[in-house]
Protein backbone atom coordinates (compact mmCIF):
# COMPACT_ATOMS: atom_id res chain seq x y z
CA UNK A 1 0.00 0.00 0.00
CA UNK A 2 1.48 3.36 -1.09
CA UNK A 3 0.35 5.83 1.57
CA UNK A 4 0.84 9.01 -0.53
CA UNK A 5 -1.46 7.68 -3.27
CA UNK A 6 -3.83 6.39 -0.59
CA UNK A 7 -4.13 9.86 1.00
CA UNK A 8 -4.72 11.62 -2.34
CA UNK A 9 -7.46 9.16 -3.34
CA UNK A 10 -9.08 9.40 0.10
CA UNK A 11 -9.28 13.20 -0.16
CA UNK A 12 -10.78 12.93 -3.66
CA UNK A 13 -13.31 10.34 -2.44
CA UNK A 14 -14.48 12.61 0.41
CA UNK A 15 -14.71 15.62 -1.95
CA UNK A 16 -16.79 13.56 -4.40
CA UNK A 17 -19.11 12.36 -1.61
CA UNK A 18 -19.71 15.90 -0.31
CA UNK A 19 -20.28 17.18 -3.86
CA UNK A 20 -22.72 14.34 -4.63
CA UNK A 21 -24.99 15.18 -1.71
CA UNK A 22 -24.73 18.99 -2.07
CA UNK A 23 -25.14 19.54 -5.82
CA UNK A 24 -28.45 21.15 -6.88
CA UNK A 25 -29.17 18.76 -9.77
CA UNK A 26 -30.04 15.08 -9.51
CA UNK A 27 -28.31 14.07 -12.76
CA UNK A 28 -25.09 15.69 -11.51
CA UNK A 29 -25.53 13.82 -8.23
CA UNK A 30 -25.82 10.52 -10.15
CA UNK A 31 -22.69 11.23 -12.20
CA UNK A 32 -20.75 12.33 -9.10
CA UNK A 33 -21.78 9.07 -7.40
CA UNK A 34 -20.31 7.21 -10.40
CA UNK A 35 -17.05 9.16 -10.08
CA UNK A 36 -17.03 8.38 -6.34
CA UNK A 37 -17.42 4.67 -7.09
CA UNK A 38 -14.57 4.69 -9.61
CA UNK A 39 -12.29 6.46 -7.09
CA UNK A 40 -13.21 3.79 -4.53
CA UNK A 41 -12.30 1.18 -7.15
CA UNK A 42 -8.81 2.76 -7.37
CA UNK A 43 -8.64 2.68 -3.56
CA UNK A 44 -9.41 -1.06 -3.42
CA UNK A 45 -6.73 -1.70 -6.06
CA UNK A 46 -4.19 0.28 -3.97
CA UNK A 47 -5.10 -1.70 -0.86
CA UNK A 48 -4.56 -5.00 -2.73
CA UNK A 49 -8.21 -6.03 -2.94
CA UNK A 50 -8.23 -6.57 -6.70
CA UNK A 51 -11.36 -8.75 -6.72
CA UNK A 52 -13.28 -6.08 -4.83
CA UNK A 53 -11.91 -3.47 -7.26
CA UNK A 54 -13.23 -5.44 -10.26
CA UNK A 55 -16.65 -5.86 -8.68
CA UNK A 56 -16.81 -2.18 -7.69
CA UNK A 57 -15.90 -1.07 -11.22
CA UNK A 58 -18.51 -3.25 -12.94
CA UNK A 59 -21.36 -3.47 -10.44
CA UNK A 60 -20.81 -0.51 -8.11
CA UNK A 61 -19.78 2.13 -10.64
CA UNK A 62 -21.33 0.78 -13.85
CA UNK A 63 -24.71 -0.69 -12.94
CA UNK A 64 -25.58 1.68 -10.08
CA UNK A 65 -24.80 4.75 -12.21
CA UNK A 66 -27.05 3.40 -14.96
CA UNK A 67 -29.79 2.78 -12.35
CA UNK A 68 -29.47 6.33 -10.99
CA UNK A 69 -29.51 7.98 -14.44
CA UNK A 70 -32.52 5.85 -15.47
CA UNK A 71 -34.36 6.83 -12.28
CA UNK A 72 -33.60 10.52 -12.85
CA UNK A 73 -34.91 10.33 -16.42
CA UNK A 74 -38.08 8.60 -15.22
CA UNK A 75 -38.69 11.25 -12.57
CA UNK A 76 -37.23 14.76 -12.44
CA UNK A 77 -33.90 16.55 -12.15
CA UNK A 78 -35.29 19.20 -9.83
CA UNK A 79 -34.15 19.29 -6.22
CA UNK A 80 -34.18 21.93 -3.51
CA UNK A 81 -31.13 20.69 -1.62
CA UNK B 1 4.76 8.39 17.80
CA UNK B 2 3.60 11.97 17.35
CA UNK B 3 0.13 13.09 16.37
CA UNK B 4 0.82 13.50 12.63
CA UNK B 5 2.16 9.95 12.32
CA UNK B 6 -0.93 8.55 14.00
CA UNK B 7 -3.15 10.67 11.76
CA UNK B 8 -1.47 9.46 8.55
CA UNK B 9 -1.10 5.81 9.56
CA UNK B 10 -4.83 5.63 10.41
CA UNK B 11 -5.99 7.70 7.40
CA UNK B 12 -8.27 4.95 6.08
CA UNK B 13 -10.18 4.79 9.35
CA UNK B 14 -10.57 8.58 9.54
CA UNK B 15 -11.87 8.62 5.97
CA UNK B 16 -14.26 5.79 6.81
CA UNK B 17 -15.66 7.78 9.77
CA UNK B 18 -16.04 10.94 7.65
CA UNK B 19 -17.76 9.07 4.79
CA UNK B 20 -20.10 7.30 7.19
CA UNK B 21 -21.09 10.62 8.77
CA UNK B 22 -21.65 12.16 5.30
CA UNK B 23 -23.96 9.27 4.39
CA UNK B 24 -25.83 9.44 7.71
CA UNK B 25 -26.28 13.22 7.35
CA UNK B 26 -27.63 12.82 3.81
CA UNK B 27 -30.06 10.09 4.88
CA UNK B 28 -31.40 12.13 7.82
CA UNK B 29 -31.24 15.77 6.76
CA UNK B 30 -31.76 15.82 2.98
CA UNK B 31 -35.24 16.57 1.69
CA UNK B 32 -35.04 14.89 -1.73
CA UNK B 33 -35.61 11.13 -1.93
CA UNK B 34 -32.85 10.49 -4.50
CA UNK B 35 -30.42 12.42 -2.29
CA UNK B 36 -31.35 10.14 0.60
CA UNK B 37 -30.67 7.09 -1.60
CA UNK B 38 -27.28 8.54 -2.62
CA UNK B 39 -26.52 8.98 1.09
CA UNK B 40 -27.42 5.34 1.72
CA UNK B 41 -25.03 4.26 -1.04
CA UNK B 42 -22.23 6.35 0.49
CA UNK B 43 -22.95 4.82 3.91
CA UNK B 44 -22.67 1.29 2.49
CA UNK B 45 -19.36 1.99 0.75
CA UNK B 46 -18.02 3.48 4.00
CA UNK B 47 -18.62 0.14 5.72
CA UNK B 48 -16.89 -1.64 2.82
CA UNK B 49 -13.92 0.76 3.17
CA UNK B 50 -13.67 -0.14 6.89
CA UNK B 51 -13.63 -3.88 6.22
CA UNK B 52 -11.08 -3.71 3.38
CA UNK B 53 -8.87 -1.48 5.56
CA UNK B 54 -8.86 -4.20 8.24
CA UNK B 55 -7.43 -6.67 5.72
CA UNK B 56 -4.83 -4.28 4.27
CA UNK B 57 -1.20 -4.87 5.27
CA UNK B 58 1.99 -2.88 4.75
CA UNK B 59 4.58 -4.63 2.56
CA UNK B 60 2.40 -7.59 1.61
CA UNK B 61 1.26 -8.74 -1.81
CA UNK B 62 -2.16 -9.64 -3.17
CA UNK B 63 -3.50 -13.04 -2.00
CA UNK B 64 -2.32 -15.17 -4.94
CA UNK B 65 0.29 -17.87 -4.28
CA UNK B 66 3.77 -16.85 -5.48
CA UNK B 67 5.35 -20.31 -5.75
CA UNK B 68 2.44 -22.20 -7.21
CA UNK B 69 1.11 -25.39 -5.71
CA UNK B 70 2.96 -28.22 -4.05
CA UNK B 71 4.51 -30.71 -6.52
CA UNK B 72 2.50 -33.84 -7.29
CA UNK B 73 3.74 -36.69 -5.11
CA UNK B 74 1.88 -39.65 -6.52
CA UNK B 75 -1.56 -38.69 -5.24
CA UNK B 76 -0.42 -38.14 -1.65
CA UNK B 77 -2.87 -35.33 -1.09
CA UNK B 78 -2.74 -35.41 2.72
CA UNK B 79 1.00 -34.80 2.61
CA UNK B 80 0.72 -32.02 0.02
CA UNK B 81 -2.07 -30.25 1.90
CA UNK B 82 0.06 -29.77 5.00
CA UNK B 83 2.44 -27.65 2.91
CA UNK B 84 5.77 -29.31 3.64
CA UNK B 85 8.85 -28.56 1.62
CA UNK B 86 9.47 -25.54 -0.60
CA UNK B 87 5.82 -24.73 -1.26
CA UNK B 88 4.95 -23.73 2.32
CA UNK B 89 2.73 -20.64 2.38
CA UNK B 90 4.00 -17.74 4.47
CA UNK B 91 0.79 -16.02 5.56
CA UNK B 92 2.66 -12.85 6.61
CA UNK B 93 3.50 -12.11 2.94
CA UNK B 94 -0.13 -11.98 1.81
CA UNK B 95 -2.99 -9.57 2.45
CA UNK B 96 -5.84 -11.18 4.37
CA UNK B 97 -8.43 -12.13 1.69
CA UNK B 98 -11.31 -12.91 4.08
CA UNK B 99 -12.68 -9.30 4.37
CA UNK B 100 -12.40 -8.96 0.57
CA UNK B 101 -14.66 -11.95 -0.02
CA UNK B 102 -17.19 -10.70 2.53
CA UNK B 103 -17.26 -7.24 0.91
CA UNK B 104 -17.70 -8.74 -2.57
CA UNK B 105 -21.11 -9.88 -1.36
CA UNK B 106 -21.78 -6.52 0.31
CA UNK B 107 -21.21 -4.61 -2.97
CA UNK B 108 -23.71 -6.76 -4.86
CA UNK B 109 -26.26 -6.50 -2.05
CA UNK B 110 -25.72 -2.72 -2.02
CA UNK B 111 -26.56 -2.43 -5.73
CA UNK B 112 -29.69 -4.56 -5.20
CA UNK B 113 -30.77 -2.24 -2.36
CA UNK B 114 -30.10 0.80 -4.56
CA UNK B 115 -32.22 -0.66 -7.37
CA UNK B 116 -35.18 -1.38 -5.06
CA UNK B 117 -34.93 2.08 -3.45
CA UNK B 118 -34.86 3.84 -6.84
CA UNK B 119 -37.81 1.77 -8.06
CA UNK B 120 -39.78 2.86 -4.97
CA UNK B 121 -38.76 6.49 -5.60
CA UNK B 122 -40.09 6.23 -9.16
CA UNK B 123 -43.40 4.84 -7.83
CA UNK B 124 -43.59 7.72 -5.32
CA UNK B 125 -42.97 10.23 -8.13
CA UNK B 126 -45.70 8.66 -10.30
CA UNK B 127 -48.11 8.82 -7.33
CA UNK B 128 -47.35 12.32 -6.00
CA UNK B 129 -45.58 14.12 -8.87
CA UNK B 130 -42.64 15.18 -6.72
CA UNK B 131 -39.57 13.76 -4.98
CA UNK B 132 -39.40 16.35 -2.18
CA UNK B 133 -40.33 14.92 1.19
CA UNK B 134 -42.07 18.05 2.54
CA UNK B 135 -44.28 18.35 -0.58
CA UNK B 136 -45.25 14.66 -0.26
CA UNK B 137 -46.13 15.27 3.41
CA UNK B 138 -48.29 18.29 2.41
CA UNK B 139 -50.13 16.16 -0.16
CA UNK B 140 -50.70 13.43 2.42
CA UNK B 141 -52.05 15.93 5.00
CA UNK B 142 -54.38 17.59 2.48
CA UNK B 143 -55.92 14.47 0.99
Amino acid sequence: MIWQLDLIILVLVIVCAIAAINVKDLLSAAILLGAYSFLLCLLWAIMGAVDVAFTEATVGAGVSTVFCVAAVFHTTRRTTD
Amino acid sequence: MDFLTVLISRANYWAYIILMMIGLYAMIAKNNLVKKIVGMSIFQTAVILFYVSIGAKQGATIPILLHGHAPETGGNLAHAATGHGTAAVQAVNYINPLPHVLMLTAIVVGVATLGVALALAIKVYKEYGTLEENEINQRLRRG
